[in-house]
This record gives structure tokens, sequence and C-alpha cells, in this order.
């Protein structure tokens, strides 16, 4: 059986860990609350977007030679993998790169073989990942999450949509988590290039007669590389939210764990505890014995 | 009439206004109380908030402007304030 000495410092060292993983789930928490923030403040802008382009493209049929619409053969293909920067949460970044490695292993497996897969990483762990296996990874935009806002993810989207539109990937998809709730992460693929023929919106013949200025087809050509970035900003900011929950609940079931140990180690110190001093009356008693025995 | 701005990051301004200057794409424009539908481009520039307390100017890089029913919704991808 250990000693005491040694069972006390495991009890000290263990405590110590407690406390870290408990302050870290508090910071989590209170950033979790932030990213959360964020997604609700991004809403009102993408919902208006979205409102705009079905009440613009009511009349007008929505813009067809747009450079980001052309469906071509698929030869070049560029995979934005979201991650985070750091660990400690859990399954959070290895479901995202092995999402994105099933996905290339799975529908884009002739391109990979050919060289012509590239990753854009988004957070820090996702870059360390691919570039470990091989990968040509773009790490241009590795760092948003440092300071996540939509200047430094817009020229993360305007490098992709360039990169399609000047014909330099075919294909353009996301892979990120979504947040669903604090425990709950799903784990998502997007294509955001070329574009996905958005569902006809139902009703939504405007009765009203817009002065388009200067004419509809240039606002939808505007509106357009609007709601792609968009696409991107939101992937990034759930993606953020996730990471605070996955972080949350790891740390919070670290702590737990930690509960437990120092429960089971409690015990065998106290046992241990309890044999030295029943051991040294035996010897008390012993000896008492042996001198009233003389 | 109801303005609006809005970033994806957050909401620039809300509030009553009596008229709004916007840098369009064509050139520069008015809005006023009881516009017509309206839907427009805008350019990098200074959108110029004009209400009973006051003047506030924005300055916006590029942009949408929706105009319908007193209600002026601007989508801007950055402010520039």
């Amino acid at each position: 059986m250990a000693s005491l000495k040694e069972v006390r410092s495991r009890i000290a060292s263990i405590n110590s860990t407690q406390q870290i993983t408990k302050a870290m789930k508090m910071v989590a928490a209170a950033k979790l609350r932030r990213a959360q923030d964020g997604i609700t403040q991004m809403r009102p802008y993408a919902q208006k977007l979205s409102q705009m382009l079905s009440t613009v493209s009511a009349g007008a049929e929505l813009a067809a030679d747009s450079p980001y619409k052309q469906a071509r053969p698929i030869e070049r293909v560029l995979l934005i993998v979201v991650t985070a920067d750091r660990g400690l949460c859990g399954a959070f970044n290895t479901n995202a790169i092995k999402a994105a490695i099933s996905l290339i292993n799975d529908r884009y497996a002739a391109q990979a073989r050919a060289g012509n897969v590239e990753i854009m990483a988004l957070g820090k762990k996702g870059a360390e990942a691919f570039v470990r296996r091989g990968f040509r990874v773009n790490t241009k935009h590795v760092n948003v999450f440092g300071s996540l806002n939509f200047a430094t993810v817009r020229r993360a989207a305007e490098e992709a949509m360039d990169g399609f539109a000047s014909g330099r990937y075919d294909v353009v998809d996301i892979v990120f988590n979504e947040f669903k709730n604090v425990a709950t992460q799903i784990i998502r693929t997007e294509q955001m290039l070329p574009i996905v023929a958005a569902e006809a919106p139902a009703g939504a013949t405007s009765a009203v007669n817009y002065l388009f200025e200067p004419s509809e087809d240039e606002i939808i050509t505007e509106l357009i590389p609007k709601t792609l970035k968009i696409q991107l900003f939101k992937a990034t900011l759930e993606s953020n939210a996730s990471f605070y929950g996955a972080q949350m609940t790891a740390m919070d079931k670290a702590t737990e764990n930690a509960g437990e140990l120092l429960k089971e180690l409690k015990l065998v110190y106290n046992r241990t505890r309890q044999a030295a001093i029943t051991k040294e009356i035996l010897e008390i008693v012993g000896g008492a014995e042996a001198l009233a025995a003389e | 009439m109801q303005v609006e701005i809005i970033t994806p990051d957050r909401k620039v301004f809300t509030g009553e206004a009596t008229s709004v200057t916007f840098p369009g794409s064509e050139g520069q424009f008015q809005v006023l109380n009881d516009h017509a539908p309206l839907v427009s481009t805008l350019a990098r520039g200074p959108i110029v908030v004009q209400s009973a307390a006051g003047q506030q100017s924005f300055t916006v890089d590029g942009g949408v402007v929706e105009v319908l029913r007193n209600k002026v919704l601007v989508l801007a991808e950055a402010v520039i304030v």
C-alpha cells in the first residue's frame, strides 16, 4: 500500500488540477455566452439579406451568369475546414478533421490522388493536422479565431470566391461544427461554391413595385457575394460557439472525474492512516503487556 | 421614418430620422418620409442620418439599402464610425 506521504501529495496535485479545470470551465462558459451573442448579432443581417435577395429575385431570374454559379467538372477542390486554435475540448477538433478526411476519401478520392485537393484551415488545430498528413494547406487565414469578426472572415471568403471565379477551384466546401446546444455539436458539410440553387421562396412574389437602382441584375450580383461571405461567417461563428460548448463540457467532466479520484484517494489515505494508528496501538499495548508480565 | 443600419457584427444604428443621405453607386441620393419603395446598392461613402436630435454620419464600405413603407434598412459589410 502506498505510503501516507505519497497519497497526500497525490491528493494535493489532483486538487490543484481540479481547480484548474473548474476555472477553465467557468472561462469557457463566459466565452460561450459571448460567442452565442455573436450568432444572435449576425442573425438579423443574414435574415434581412436573404429576404432582400428573395424580393429582388422574385421578378428577375436569379442571375444565371453569376461567376459563382457555374457548375464545372470537378478537378480542383478547396476544402475550408473550421476547427479551433486550442485543444482541451474533447473530440471537437478531431471530429471536424475526421469529417473532412472522410469527405475527401468518399467524394474527392480521385482529385486527392491527383494532388488537387487544397485545404484552407481556419483554426490552428486543423492546420497542424492537415500539414502533418501531407495535404496542401493554405494557412493564411488560420488565425481568424484570434479576434473573430466579419472583417477577418471576409478576407478568407473572398480568397475562396476569387479562386473559384478564376477557375483555381471547381468546388469549395466548408466543414464545421454546428452549435446545437452546449453539449451537442453537429458536424456539417456545406457546399459554398458553386452556389446551390436556393429553394424557391414560397409565395414571395412581392406585390411591391420597387425602384431598382442601378438595376435588378446588378443588385443581385452585389447581393450574391454578400450571402457567400455570410455563409462562411456563420460557419465560423457556429464553430466558435461549439468550441466553447465542447470545452465547457470537457472541463466539467474533468472536474467531475477529479472529484471522484479525490474521493477514492481520500479513502485510501484514511485507511492507511487508520492502519498505521492501529499498528501503533498494537505495538504500545504489546509493549505494555510485556512490561506488566515482568 | 424608421432607420436601421446593420452589419454582420452588430446593429450600428436604429432610430427615427427625418431624412437620410446615401452614397448610392449611381450617385448620392436622399430619402425623405414616404419615399417610394426602393432597393439600391451603395458605394463607399458616408450615410448621413438627419433626425430631430441632430445629425449622425456613418461611413460604409459599400452595401445595399431597402426602403419600404417608411422603413429604411441598410445592410453594410463594414462601418467605419
